[in-house]
């Protein structure tokens, strides 16, 4: 088998696996951590200080590397355009996270769990992708014709 | 003082978990473990990013932890909303505003963050600052969740 195919689902199991040890499967208890004026849970905190711990360790090995275990290249963001695209697409995403207490990744490792409402809440989140894609799709094919109307 | 409802200990442990995996995507295939931008992929929404394959290993993966753990541990507690239009209203926005935003808890939140990237701390400020406001306000309203 792939060896890449094999350290991606090594990876999706051992963090599908995190989110359930840590609690983050559980909808209300993200909820609780967001409600700061009511019962306040911390535990997301500790999720997050936790995942930080090999993270941290792991960008410093990456410098050390020229590449990764398989492949030939690393593939990591490096734009750093702090605009309104992203804060409007982070805050959208907060709204949505603070209405049902889901985030991506519990909500796809709850479709083992809870598999209708998590199907649910992933069937209307890939719904939300796919118009998302059709909208920068109109609006880069209205900025073309827009450019070639100018010339 | 820590509430008796927190799991502090749990959490620690689960979010080392999640780091580890984390770790294993960037230093194993070179990839960010963004589940946005993995289910986006595999799902043959976004046309960028890993192969489709590896994010779908990635993205089945996830119910396959949590179906180990369940196996281990007995279950899992998970207090879903007893409203679908909560769930679908919820989905929809994350979907819309996950793309826009280009990632989540984990792209921004772990591994954006642990990197100090500008792009992921003010993403993940935002994103935690629209969820506490959201959170209060509907508590405030009464909304039934």
């Amino acid at each position: 088998m792939n060896r890449a195919l094999l350290l991606a689902l090594l990876s999706g199991v051992l963090f599908g696996a995190g989110l359930a040890v840590s609690g983050m499967a559980d909808p209300a208890r993200v909820r609780a951590f967001l409600d700061v004026m009511g019962r306040w849970d911390p535990t997301l905190g500790f999720v997050m200080a936790g995942a930080m711990l090999p993270m941290i360790v792991a960008w410093r090995i990456k410098v050390r590397l020229d590449r990764p275990l398989v492949g030939d290249n690393f593939h990591v963001p490096s734009t750093s355009k702090i605009d309104r695209k992203l804060m409007g697409g982070a805050a959208l995403f907060g709204v949505g996270w603070g209405i049902a207490g889901l985030c991506p990744g519990p909500a796809i490792a709850d479709l083992a769990v809870r598999p209708l409402p998590a199907a649910l809440f992933v069937a209307a989140m890939l719904g939300g992708m796919f118009v998302n894609r059709l909208i920068t799709s109109r609006n880069k094919l209205q900025e073309s014709k827009h450019v070639v109307q100018q010339a | 003082m820590m509430p008796d409802y927190a799991m502090p200990l749990q959490g620690l442990i689960g979010g080392i978990m999640i780091g580890l995996a984390a770790a294993v995507m960037l230093l194993g295939v070179g990839r960010i473990a963004g589940v946005s931008g993995m289910a986006a992929r595999a799902a043959g929404i976004s046309g960028e990013g890993a192969p489709r394959v590896v994010a779908a290993a990635f993205v089945i993966g996830l119910p396959l932890g949590a179906l180990l753990v369940s196996a281990v541990t007995g279950p899992i507690e998970t207090r879903f909303p007893s409203s679908v239009l909560t769930l679908l209203v919820g989905g929809f926005v994350v979907g819309i505003g996950t793309r826009l935003g280009s990632g989540c808890t984990s792209g921004h939140g772990v591994c954006g963050v642990s990197r100090l990237s500008p792009r992921s701390l003010v993403a993940t400020a935002t994103f935690m600052i629209a969820g506490i406001i959201t959170v209060t306000a509907m508590n405030f309203l009464g909304v039934t969740w």
